[in-house]
């Protein structure tokens, strides 16, 4: 039983991981009918906000500090960071240490252009070519995106810590009355999890109960109408994408402590969360959450031990083998609509 | 001439020698030259340009006629060299025997995925591919390690059974005793020509493989293939059955990667998993639109041009740069590098997704387009090639 609860917590940082860029995804292909391969790499671009953060956050002045000296008998010289000069010592390591929340107002500015300048820029010219075309010009795109981070950053890893009170992990067991050392769970991925659903329900709220929401909803389901009906549904289908890039980008800050972002982080995520967004349903908002919750649950199950001595790799392949059996049985996925994408 | 008519056998020829004359195209700057840096690498990057000329054929065939976007080719090519590799341990070094398991393995895998995959059409396929092919590279990483001997890769051991060879026998692919790697020389005016046994088997291999495409593109199977991309529906309201037909066309190129795979690991015997991993996939989906999906020469084009400046741009490095830009004052000088630099070298993947961007902008036809743009340009009223640019749309 502890393994089961231990396994599906597990599942959840991963799986809000998915959600989170099936829904942009979703959002995309739901509202512009684009297809969208450069997703990947704006979650990718929003882990690397914050790292950006970081780096900004780690400016320091140099001072010489007359009263030390290094074995050399030369004047040690001191880094201090401009924010503990500015905001004193105490402030200013508190902003340094939780860099990666606050990289979230710093990437939602940034995310939000990036969405916008995509679309206007790009993705505009594609709407009346076939989706092959819009598959290869947003590959080439997450080529491009991937490699100019590579340029500035490099190609290794770059660890982005969490808040000194999040790191570490606490016993969830002992909660639900296990024994203790049961069930040992990172505060980050709790942190994660509860992120994710806040992010998931804004977006839904956002949809649902706002006249911009209905809007788009309306635009979603006859595009040609709305735009009759004398509403600029080009225009706020621009700012879908913004948001969609947002999630994404979102989704990228916060996992960063979990895995240290690298350049091909967004390629790793694109694969599988386009497989997400296949066996929702293509175009299902709801599906896109539901069928990333459970394929990043299910490949945590698929990876314990037991499970792994019955049938051994199958943790390895678990997404890909729901996906083409779901392809093959349900061809519209969980809870694909009928006429989206049809054959 | 060969079944083909006579403009075909004229299109054939003109491949023919340029395939042959490589070594002399591919070195016009004699070794000891400043320029010699632009020449082509040869041998070893134009076998390679011929094997995923190949590998682009065969893509070809389905994403050209039948407009199925696939993602999973590179599988094919994984199975092919490991199935190449498993017939040099186990049977010959011959690369004959190698070549033909990789063949047959590899079409069985793709009529297993395709006969699946093909079930769907449009965007869902491209995903489907794309998740066997990452299934397959997982699954060789993990569970298959005994046969693909994981992330080391599938090796040529001095102690291997090799049954038809005996103990003891060298460990080099060779084609009847001739070497893969040897290679005869001839001087003359100062350059060296190198006329490398690989590379003519390679190229022996792309001129038959490109043969049996041109056949394929003029045959009624073709046309049927090309009924598929244009509308299936219509296809099938006039009595035919579009799936076997599609389903011959994806095993057919995949039997092209597979043999494409084998040749890769006849020229250079291993085999890793890394050939499987998605990428691979997608960099034959780049050499077909660069150099035009749907005709006939646009693949090798596409594969050859790839190959090439692959090879240029990851040799020029900021000490090149540096070279180049010596006259310039020192800021400028410093500035310019620093920005060739980011396309240079490491960077020569950047450049890359931008080429195929452009490509994909503002030439959906791909270089034979181009050419075709430039022809009608300069008003030469010669009859309209038949293998000029067609329009790339998915199967709908």
């Amino acid at each position: 039983m502890d393994q089961i609860i231990l396994q599906l917590l597990n599942g959840l940082d991963k799986g809000s991981a998915y959600a989170l860029i099936a829904l942009g995804l979703t959002l995309i292909f739901g509202t512009l009918g684009v297809v969208n391969f450069a997703h990947g790499a704006l979650f990718m671009i929003g882990a690397f906000c914050s790292v950006t953060l970081q780096k900004i956050l780690m400016i320091s002045q140099i001072t010489i500090d007359e009263s030390k000296t290094d074995f050399l008998g030369n004047a040690l010289k001191v880094k201090t960071p401009y924010v503990e000069v500015w905001f004193g010592e105490a402030t200013g390591q508190a902003i340094i240490d939780w860099s990666v929340p606050l990289a979230i107002l710093f990437a939602i500015p940034i995310m939000l252009f990036i969405g916008w300048a995509m679309e206007r820029g790009l993705i505009k010219h594609f709407y009346n070519r076939p989706h092959a075309d819009q598959i290869l010009v947003t590959f080439g795109l997450a080529i491009v995106l991937q490699e100019v981070i590579k340029q500035f950053y490099g190609a290794n890893p770059i660890p982005t810590p969490a808040p000194d009170v999040f790191k570490g992990s606490f016993d969830f067991g002992t909660m639900l009355g296990f024994e203790a050392n049961k069930i040992i769970y990172p505060f980050w991925r709790i942190v994660y999890f509860v992120f994710s659903v806040i992010i998931i329900s804004g977006v839904f709220s956002f949809l649902r109960f706002t006249t911009f929401g209905m809007v788009v909803r309306a635009g979603m389901v006859d595009r040609e109408t709305v735009g009759l009906l004398g509403i600029n549904i080009d225009k706020r289908f621009t700012i879908m994408f913004g948001v969609a890039a947002a999630v994404a980008g979102l989704a990228g800050v916060m996992y960063t402590p979990i895995n240290s972002p690298n350049y091909h982080m967004g390629m790793d995520f694109l694969v599988l969360s386009f497989v997400v967004v296949v066996v929702g349903g293509m175009g299902s908002l709801p599906g896109a959450i539901l069928a990333g919750f459970m394929l990043g649950i299910l490949e945590s199950f698929a990876s314990m031990n037991e499970i792994k001595s019955i049938l051994p790799g199958i943790d390895q392949i678990i997404i890909y083998l729901v996906a083409i059996i779901i392809l093959l049985t349900r061809p519209r996925g969980l809870m694909g609509k009928k006429g989206v994408m049809e054959d | 001439m060969l079944g083909l008519n006579n403009k075909d056998t004229k299109f054939l020829i003109i491949v023919i020698l340029l395939t042959l004359s490589t070594p002399f195209v591919m070195q016009p700057f004699s070794e000891s030259s400043a320029m010699a840096q632009f020449n082509g690498g040869y041998p070893d990057l134009m076998q390679r340009v011929a094997i995923f000329g190949i590998f682009a054929i065969g893509f070809n065939i389905l994403f050209g006629l039948t407009g199925y976007l696939s993602f999973g080719h590179a599988a094919f090519l994984g199975v092919g060299s490991y199935s190449a590799v498993w017939m040099f341990k186990l049977l010959s070094m011959n690369i004959i025997p190698g070549i033909i398991l990789a063949v047959i393995m590899s079409g069985l895998f793709a009529l297993m995925i395709g006969y699946i995959s093909l079930r769907r059409s449009g965007i869902y396929f491209s995903i489907l591919t794309l998740a066997f092919a990452q299934m397959s590279y997982n699954l060789a990483y993990s569970v298959l390690t005994p046969i693909t001997n994981g992330e080391t890769g599938l090796q040529i051991r001095p102690n291997d059974l090799r049954i038809l060879d005996g103990e003891g026998s060298s460990t080099y692919t060779n084609l009847f005793g001739l070497q893969m790697s040897s290679s005869a020389k001839w001087e003359v005016w100062g350059h060296l020509f190198t006329f490398n046994v690989g590379f003519y088997v390679c190229a022996f291999i792309a001129i038959c493989s490109f043969y049996l495409s041109l056949r394929i593109f003029r045959s009624p199977f073709g046309l049927m293939l090309r009924a598929v991309k244009s509308n299936q529906n219509r296809m099938s309201y006039t009595g035919l059955n579009p799936r076997p037909y599609t389903l011959a066309a994806f095993v057919i190129s995949g039997m092209y990667a597979g043999l494409a795979g084998g040749l890769l690991a006849s020229m250079d015997p291993l085999a890793g998993a890394e050939r499987m991993q998605w990428t691979v996939g997608g960099e034959v989906v780049v050499m077909t639109i660069l150099g035009g999906a749907g005709t006939l020469l646009g693949p090798v084009l596409g594969a050859g041009a790839i190959k090439y400046l692959e090879n240029i741009f990851s040799k020029i490095n900021e000490n090149v740069l540096h070279g180049w830009f010596d006259f310039l004052p020192d800021g400028l000088e410093n500035l310019l590098v620093w920005v060739f630099a980011r396309f240079t070298g490491d960077g020569w993947h950047l450049t890359l997704g931008l080429l195929f961007m452009m490509v994909v902008i503002f030439l959906p036809g791909g270089l034979m387009e181009g050419a075709e743009r430039i022809r009608n340009r300069f008003g030469s009223k010669g009859d309209i090639d038949e293998t000029g640019a067609s329009t790339t749309k998915p199967a709908e």
